[in-house]
């Protein structure tokens, strides 16, 4: 009997640091914080981690975050490649681990100085360590650098055959930030943004202006992932995981897959979607909420669509509609999301997934929220979750 | 030589003939030997049919834009802003991603016809760009 992914894990513990312009420490430090945290959450001890993995952006070595948290004996360590579209498919890589028994209390994290250090929105112009070197020769010569102005090339696209306006884009990013305003974390707590705001906002990468885009800033989060049985022994109420895919589909480029037939669609998402539905037996009916990867406006538009929340070129009608609003159909990042709380490369969506589920996020909805999906990174080979309510 | 401050591409095995073309004024396409299936970006073996021969055909430079982006910000030295840059579908059937010339920003549209042009920058490195049929 082949071991499957679906309800073998669930997360017990989120942790997360302070989100700001400038942490001040280094990027271990802002690491062991947040593991720190996702430990103490789920009420186990730091000996008993044994699973650690992070992105390969990530500038922290599992063993230096290992001592410096006081992590015992690990049996599992991983890395992850593809920026943002790391973030599930590291929850993929623990439950893996602890489906198989390779490791019984894994901790994922991802730390950055993302403001002070290393900007991602600086793109490759920078020192560039990847091995895909050759596969960016085709753009930077042409001054294409940044991650928005590959995103843009896609979304207009997408949004020219389909009718979608800029006004349509800064609905998302309002609905974003009316959660963030009551989020202590979000760095734009109190902070409301209104359309004429954001119409005025200067242009990034045509058609997308600033508040079409993320943050950048400083900060870390962890998430622990262990059994099921486990996670009902502790202290928070299990996030289980119902299900968890990695997509990355024929032609895939990192942010650039100019090159396959049809550009107006996310063909990795569509593939990370009917992986994790098929795993666990739920449809796009059965999700109650979302923290859809949201590194620019168009994504979350684009992926409902990928994820069969409606048909082609529908999702604008959805947003018109206030789908993702609080009282919607699938409120959508209720912490503000990395639009509006904070870019920790995907890894805080995850977190306010499991809030969601535990029904302690600040902008809890008011209906039953028993299935939230999170995805990961746009435009490069990504993946799927599905957390659940314990049903036991 | 002069200065120019553009970012080089970079080049290994798999792309520096190409580049070496475009130094000579050709935009050019990687073509499969053994099935003809045509290929950019240039890769080292066929995707379709895994032969590790091929060659190249001369684009005649003439193509659509499927889609564009008008580039603001950040600004990086070696290039002007606003930068068009626009993924054209070229008649042969693929598509090159490049820089839009001679035309306004709010002038560019979805399907206008595009020519290549060799754009050479002050310190003599060539590049194909792009500008709207009809405007030389």
């Amino acid at each position: 009997m082949p071991t499957t992914l679906s309800d073998e894990a669930a997360i017990a513990g989120i942790g997360v640091t302070a989100f700001n312009k400038q942490s001040g420490v280094s990027e271990l430090s802002l690491a062991a914080q947040a593991i720190s945290a996702a430990i103490d959450d789920a009420g186990i001890k730091a000996s008993e981690v044994d699973g650690l993995a992070s992105y390969t952006l990530d500038s922290t070595d599992e063993i230096e975050v290992a001592r410096a948290v006081g992590a015992g004996d690990l049996t599992f360590f991983s890395r992850m490649n593809y920026g943002g579209g790391a973030a599930v498919c590291l929850i993929h890589q623990a439950v893996m681990a602890v489906a198989t028994g390779a490791a019984k209390n894994v901790v994922v994290w991802r730390a950055m100085n993302g403001r002070s250090g290393r900007r991602m929105g600086r793109g490759v112009s920078g020192d560039i360590a990847s091995s895909d070197i050759i596969h960016w020769s085709w753009y930077m010569a042409y001054g294409m650098l940044t991650p928005v102005s590959w995103v843009a090339m896609i979304a207009h696209k997408y949004m020219h055959q389909y009718g979608v306006t800029s006004e349509d884009l800064g609905r998302v990013a309002i609905s974003q930030r009316n959660y963030a305003v009551t989020n202590p974390r979000s760095l734009f707590y109190g902070k409301p943004l209104t359309m004429e705001a954001y119409m005025a906002s200067k242009l990034i990468a045509e058609p997308l202006r600033l508040y079409d885009c993320c943050q950048e800033n400083d900060g870390g989060c962890a998430i622990l992932v262990t059994s099921v049985e486990r996670a009902r022994d502790l202290v928070q109420k299990p996030a289980i995981i119902r299900g968890v895919s990695q997509a990355s589909t024929r032609g895939q480029e990192q942010m650039t897959s100019f090159y396959r037939d049809e550009l107006a669609s996310l063909p990795e998402m569509e593939l990370a979607a009917r992986v994790v539905y098929e795993q666990c037996g739920l449809g796009p009916q059965d999700i109650d909420a979302a923290c859809l990867y949201d590194a620019f406006t168009p994504e979350v538009i684009m992926q409902l669509e990928s994820f069969g929340f409606c048909g082609r070129g529908e999702a604008v009608d959805m947003v018109r509609e206030g789908a993702l609003d609080i009282d919607g159909r699938l409120p959508n990042n209720t912490h503000g999301g990395l639009l509006s709380e904070a870019y920790i490369h995907g890894m805080n969506n995850i977190a306010e997934g499991v809030r969601l589920i535990r029904g302690t996020s600040g902008n809890q909805p008011g209906k039953a929220v028993n299935h939230v999906l999170v995805s990961s990174g746009v435009g490069v080979p990504t993946g799927a979750l599905i957390l659940g309510t314990d049903r036991a | 030589m002069v200065d120019s401050h553009r970012i080089k591409p970079p080049q290994g095995e798999d792309n520096h003939w190409w580049w070496e073309l475009a130094q000579e004024g050709v935009l050019s396409i990687q073509r499969c030997v053994a099935c003809r299936h045509l290929r950019h970006p240039p890769r080292p073996m066929c995707g379709e049919c895994r032969s590790l021969e091929w060659d190249y055909i001369e684009s005649s430079g003439r193509g659509t834009i499927a889609s564009y982006t008008v580039l603001h910000h950040p600004r990086f030295p070696g290039f002007e802003y606003p930068l068009i840059i626009v993924l054209v579908e070229l008649e042969e059937g693929t598509r090159f991603t490049s820089q839009l010339l001679q035309c306004e920003p709010d002038e560019v549209q979805f399907d206008m016809a595009v020519e290549m042009v060799i754009h050479e920058d002050p310190d003599g490195f060539r590049l194909p760009m792009f500008q709207p049929v009809g405007v030389a």
